[in-house]
């Protein structure tokens, strides 16, 4: 049975379950002279039956999905006649992708030789057989879970407790959720990262200067000649951060001392909601914006002035990321401008100085440090930011600090390195992943100084 | 889900706070209904021949509210006069109109005449910022800018440019912190922060700050409410040796301190200036029964 | 006195330049504003003035005659015959009548170009659906070819290049004025997938991918958000372990959304073997970005219920539990479900983290189910901008147009929600 039709089906036994044990605990109850003699309500009897019902199913069904496709696979390709025993990972998954293909009837059987149509005839059985355990495995967890539960409807044991101990469980996995995604991350990223530079060398990576991950496709000569020094991506991403930030700080950072010091309330209720929309604008249209429109505008504009720009300029990508992250800087920089306490303000005002004179003597430096937290929040969103740099900032890893010129970013190449058809195992697709290290250690650390910072300067006007 | 749906949604409101205070005190003369306050009767000794401030049927509004209702009344050339009356009775809101400090909040307005050595204070071309340069003000709370104390007494005099050297600089920091009787504990560490300072040196610090622009006037808005007794009696000796140099307008909530600083006093009640006499005169023998009620602890 | 008054005389002379200064100030905060709100408005303007042809099509409607000689086709139910048949005679001679003059077959070949490319299987798709039709003449509607269909719509418009010739645009030009050529709605654009061909091509498949990408993100993150909100706020016991999850969702917050891709990559599709390009594995990456957002919000939800409710249930005799699930929760929901519309409205806008897992292939099929190849709006916006064809431009604006229809509408759900429900205390 499809895992599709298998869900609602655990959740029909599981509601069974629970008006069966609903109606066993009532039963119970009657004989001692009703619901008020249990150590429940008969609803906790009646959850407990039906998370028990549920739960355990769940659990086991989770772990055959996730399972099932590789454990088959590894049957599959270790009774592969021997000449066809697929000797590197890379092959192992073109093989595969054969075997499943004649299953599946896309591909012909009398074309491929003889050992991956029998593989194919295998998998077929191996997937049937495994939908039928799963259905039978998991429908009888459930059943038992239940029956289980409802011998268990006695007016001594307090269902209520138990009840709640499992919701109280089940909200704890939810928390940790976000640790295991962060364990996930970590994990994923650096282990292929390690195999990487088990084919690229530590020094390479981080002190070449040129970025050519292209020829590692030459086959058996991975690595060894292809270029992979991160520098060149580097300064790319910098110079086009650094230009997002020069655009971003000083305009969110003016809007938003405007907004909260000197404009009336009808012009905040109507210019705060519209910078907000900037920072709900997906990234996808800010690339197609910074690619379509401004990189031609910049271009036309710098050959009219007698300057060479590129089509693909680090100055059009870096404009329109700094635009995106307007909306980023002036929030925070309201927030902690507002958060300095209005006595200072007063106090500064009662002296005789101007507005201007407050916000810049007194309230700008005490909101200082939240602003600081708040530009290094930007720098790490700019750091990480995709779309804009794939749509509009193109490939070419020049190691140059000229914005007209053509510079591509860590992102840029993640992107590129892993779209479309790749090779596991490539040091080419690895090395995509060990730029993803090098970026979530970047950001993480920008994020951590700038939290903390942040919450430092909040605690300090509490 | 129906808890509480019929509370009203209140923080729709930016003047909430002042309306709740005076429905409390709308609670308070409900009980007194007797004694009837007459709009723009003040009784005692309102006006003074020299004055410095010449008020006259000042009214302020917060929206549709009427928070103060036609007061007339002077303060003299050097004088110190204390503000009292219960909470919400308009006294902050008075003083507050005499550098103009309603200003920052939107629905508030000010009529009537308000008079600074006969020039009005409100006058549309009237400067806020030289205005504010000849009032100096002490707020409830003390607020040090998050600078070194130096820099705290320093603010005033280099926004208005008034030393043209770094000495001069030093020498009026030096002479505002004396004055306020700050400079022998504070003297080996002028470039401390002043946040790091105890209540009465931070509100002192304040007074310090106020008067380096060499005021004509200092407001004090219950300069004292937030400080410890030993901290406070220090303040009002300071307010003592003050009021030879400065015209002082004090708002407070007690009424010793009144009582020991104060020159006159006057007592507000519900945006009402009631009376307003000779301290003493207010303390042993008040005119109005409403005074004589707060004084001796009716209400308030 | 004489100090206070000369003072006042020095604090009156500086005025002026302290107030030339405050205007300057000023006027760099208003420059600021209207920097941010122009750029704004110029990319609205930008999109809109490059899209709004995109919901126009160009058609050709033609009166064909199914010859059957011309075609070389004697039984439409034939299928060899019909991979032989030459369908797109009977629009070359359609075309040829309109325009006489038109003999050499160079120049009939120029002429048939006008009809798109999917002319000719339209005229055998209706031949085989309805064999009876043979050697009859009907009206036929064809959409135009992108090139025509260019240099009809944007002819004026120095952005476009016509990459028609000459001759072939006198011939529009002269199909234009007899009526031949029209534009009208596009209603390809709403009824079907993508396509090689910008006239074919359709947003319905990107919708109905992001739609069931939708499902999968919002079944997974928000129960799990809310339950990890309500943990967190109301059972966390205070340790280091608590401690470190706040730490980590503050964090995952604000890691870039391609290493989400990265993990799903790494885990749902190496680990697990899933497979990729499927609204399942693109929904649960979703899923775990938008966790946080959700999560904080549903807490700063929980965390603006009055103490005084949660004593009130608790001096009845409830449980902690009774006390979460009957009071704090429902009081709480609005906030949840406002913070929840926002992520999704991030979620359904994201486009780096399914490039990585495969959601960028060509798929012209609309999606059947969780586990069928689909792709979603952002990354159909993506993959028409980085198009050659001219034609794909417009469209590419065109599925902005959409996709920011969408979230406008989720964006004002969710505050049209938090005015309605959410109470203040």
């Amino acid at each position: 049975m499809q895992t599709a039709n298998l869900l609602p089906l655990i959740l029909v036994l599981a509601l069974v379950a629970y008006g069966l044990a609903y109606m066993r605990s009532r039963a119970v109850a009657a004989p001692l002279g009703g619901i008020r003699n249990l150590k429940a309500l008969p609803f906790y009897y009646a959850a407990r039956a039906s998370l028990w019902c549920g739960i355990p199913a769940l659990i086991v069904l989770a772990a055959w999905v996730g399972f099932e496709g590789r454990v088959i696979q590894g049957i599959v390709l270790a009774t592969l006649p021997p000449e066809l025993i697929p000797t590197s990972p890379g092959q192992a998954s073109l093989t595969l992708s054969q075997i499943s293909n004649v299953a599946a009837g896309k591909l012909n059987p009398d074309f491929v030789p003889e050992g991956i149509a029998g593989a194919a005839s295998l998998l077929e059985t191996l997937r049937s057989n495994s939908a039928t355990f799963k259905t039978v495995l998991v429908l009888l967890i459930a059943v038992l879970g239940g029956t289980f539960a409802w011998f268990r409807v006695m007016p001594q044991v307090n269902a209520r407790v138990s009840v709640e101990a499992t919701l109280r469980r089940i909200f704890f996995v939810c928390a940790a959720v976000a640790v295991l995604t962060t364990v996930g991350i970590v994990f994923s990223v650096i282990l292929e990262t390690i195999r990487f530079f088990g084919k690229v060398s530590f020094v390479d990576f981080f002190f070449g200067a040129n970025w050519s991950p292209q020829t590692a496709l030459r086959a058996d000569q991975v690595g060894a000649d292809g270029s992979f020094g991160m520098i060149p991506l580097f300064t790319g991403t910098l110079l086009i951060s650094a230009i997002a930030l020069l655009v971003a700080v000083p305009v969110g950072l003016l809007s938003a001392i405007y907004l909260s010091e000197y404009a009336n309330k009808k012009v905040r209720a109507i210019a705060k909601p519209l910078l907000e929309m900037l920072s709900g604008v997906p990234t996808v249209v800010y690339g197609f914006f910074a690619a379509l429109t401004v990189a031609p505008f910049i271009r036309d504009l710098a050959e009219t002035i007698g300057l060479e720009a590129s089509s693909q300029s680090a100055l059009a990508a870096g404009l329109v990321m700094g635009i995106m992250i307007i909306p980023f800087v002036s929030s925070l920089s309201d927030d902690v401008i507002n958060a300095v306490p209005q006595t200072l303000r007063d106090g500064s005002l009662a002296l005789g100085a101007t507005q201007s004179e407050t916000m810049k003597n007194v309230i700008f430096p005490a909101a200082l440090p939240g602003i600081m937290g708040g530009i290094l929040l930007a720098a790490s969103r700019a750091i990480g930011e995709t779309m804009i740099v794939v749509m509009a900032a193109g490939l070419a890893a020049n190691l140059t600090a000229n914005p007209l010129e053509t510079v591509t970013t860590v992102t840029v190449q993640i992107a590129t390195l892993l779209v479309g058809d790749q090779e596991f195992d490539s040091a080419k697709t690895l090395a995509a992943f060990a730029l993803g290290l090098m970026l979530f250690i970047v950001t993480l650390i920008l994020n951590v100084i700038a939290l903390k910072i942040v919450r430092k300067y909040r605690e300090q006007y509490d | 889900m129906s808890i509480n749906q019929n509370i009203p949604n209140v923080a729709e409101k930016p003047n909430e706070a002042p309306m709740t205070k005076q429905a409390a005190a709308l609670a308070v003369e409900a009980k007194r209904e007797d004694i009837i306050v007459e709009e723009g009767k003040t009784v005692g000794l309102p006006y003074s021949d020299n004055p410095k401030f010449k008020l006259r049927n000042v009214e302020v509004f917060y929206g549709e509210d009427r928070a103060i209702k036609d007061i007339s009344l002077d303060i003299a050339r050097n004088e110190v006069i204390s503000f009292i009356g219960p909470s919400g009775c308009g006294k902050s809101t008075f003083l507050r109109c005499l550098n103009r400090m309603n200003d920052s909040i939107d629905i508030c307005r000010v009529k009537g005449q308000l008079m600074l050595d006969d020039v009005d204070i409100y006058h549309s071309k009237r400067d806020v910022v030289e205005l504010r340069a000849r009032i100096g003000m002490v707020f409830q709370k003390p607020n040090p800018f998050p600078k070194s104390i130096y820099d705290n007494v320093a603010y005033g005099p280099r926004i208005h440019g008034l030393a043209n050297r770094k000495s001069d600089l030093d020498e009026i920091v030096e002479n505002s912190l004396r004055k306020a009787g700050l400079w022998n504990e504070v003297k080996d560490r002028l470039d401390a922060t002043a946040t790091g300072m105890s209540g009465g040196q931070q509100q002192r610090l304040c007074i310090a700050r106020a008067i380096a622009v060499s005021p004509e006037v200092i407001l004090m808005d219950e300069p004292c409410s937030a400080l410890d007794p030993i901290a406070t009696a220090k303040v009002e000796e300071l307010i003592a040796e003050m009021s030879e140099s400065y015209t002082i307008v004090i708002v407070t909530h007690s009424m010793q301190q009144a009582a020991r600083v104060s020159h006159r006093t006057a007592y507000f009640h519900l945006g009402h200036l009631v009376e307003v006499n000779e301290t003493d005169k207010v303390f042993t023998s008040p005119e109005h029964e409403l005074t004589e009620s707060y004084i001796t602890g009716r209400f308030g | 006195m004489t100090d206070q008054r000369s003072q006042a005389e020095i604090v009156r002379q500086s005025l002026k330049r302290r107030y030339r200064k405050e205007r300057r100030f000023r006027l760099y905060g208003m420059t600021a504003i209207v920097i941010a709100l122009a750029s704004l408005f110029i990319l609205f303007a930008d999109i809109i003035g490059k899209g709004y042809t995109g919901f126009i099509k160009t058609t050709i409607t033609l009166e064909v005659t199914l010859d059957s000689e011309a075609m070389y086709l004697d039984d439409p139910t034939d299928a060899d015959q019909r991979s032989m048949a030459d369908f797109n005679a009977p629009i070359i001679n359609a075309l040829s009548d309109l325009i006489p003059g038109v003999e050499n077959r160079a120049a009939q070949r120029e002429l048939s170009r006008l009809v798109g490319s999917y002319g000719a299987s339209q005229i055998r798709d209706m031949l085989r659906a309805n064999p009876e039709l043979l050697n009859t003449t009907q009206t036929m509607t064809f959409l135009a070819h992108d090139r025509v269909s260019v240099y009809v719509k944007h002819a004026d418009n120095p952005n476009y290049s016509i990459r028609l010739s000459e001759q072939q645009q006198a011939w529009v030009d002269e199909l234009v004025e007899k009526g031949v050529i029209e534009t009208s709605f596009n209603d390809v654009l709403f009824s079907s997938g993508d396509s090689r061909e910008p006239s074919n091509a359709g947003i319905l498949g990107a919708v109905v991918g992001s739609l069931l990408t939708m499902v999968v993100t919002l079944v997974i993150a928000f129960p799990v958000g809310v339950a990890a909100a309500i943990y967190l706020e109301e059972f966390a016991p205070q340790n280091r372990f608590t401690d470190f999850i706040e730490v980590n969702i503050n964090n995952l917050a604000a890691v870039p959304s391609i290493i989400f891709g990265l993990l799903g990559l790494a885990v749902f599709i190496g680990l697990f073997g899933m497979p990729r390009s499927v609204p399942v594995v693109g929904g649960l990456v979703l899923a775990l970005m938008t966790l946080p957002t959700i999560i904080i919000s549903s807490r700063a939800a929980i965390k603006s219920v009055p103490p005084s409710i949660r004593e009130a249930a608790e001096g009845i005799g409830a449980s902690k539990m009774q006390v979460v699930l009957h009071h704090v929760l429902p009081l709480a929901m609005p906030g949840m479900l406002t913070g929840s519309i926002i992520g999704m409205a991030q979620a359904l806008g994201e486009t780096a983290p399914l490039l990585l897992i495969g959601m960028v292939a060509f798929i012209v099929e609309i999606p059947d189910g969780f586990f069928s190849s689909a792709t979603v709006l952002p990354v159909q916006v993506y993959l028409w901008a980085t198009s050659a064809e001219q034609g794909f431009i417009e469209l590419a604006s065109a599925g902005i147009m959409i996709l920011l229809t969408f979230l406008i509408s989720m964006n004002a759900l969710a505050i049209w929600l938090r005015k309605r429900l959410e109470r203040r205390w």
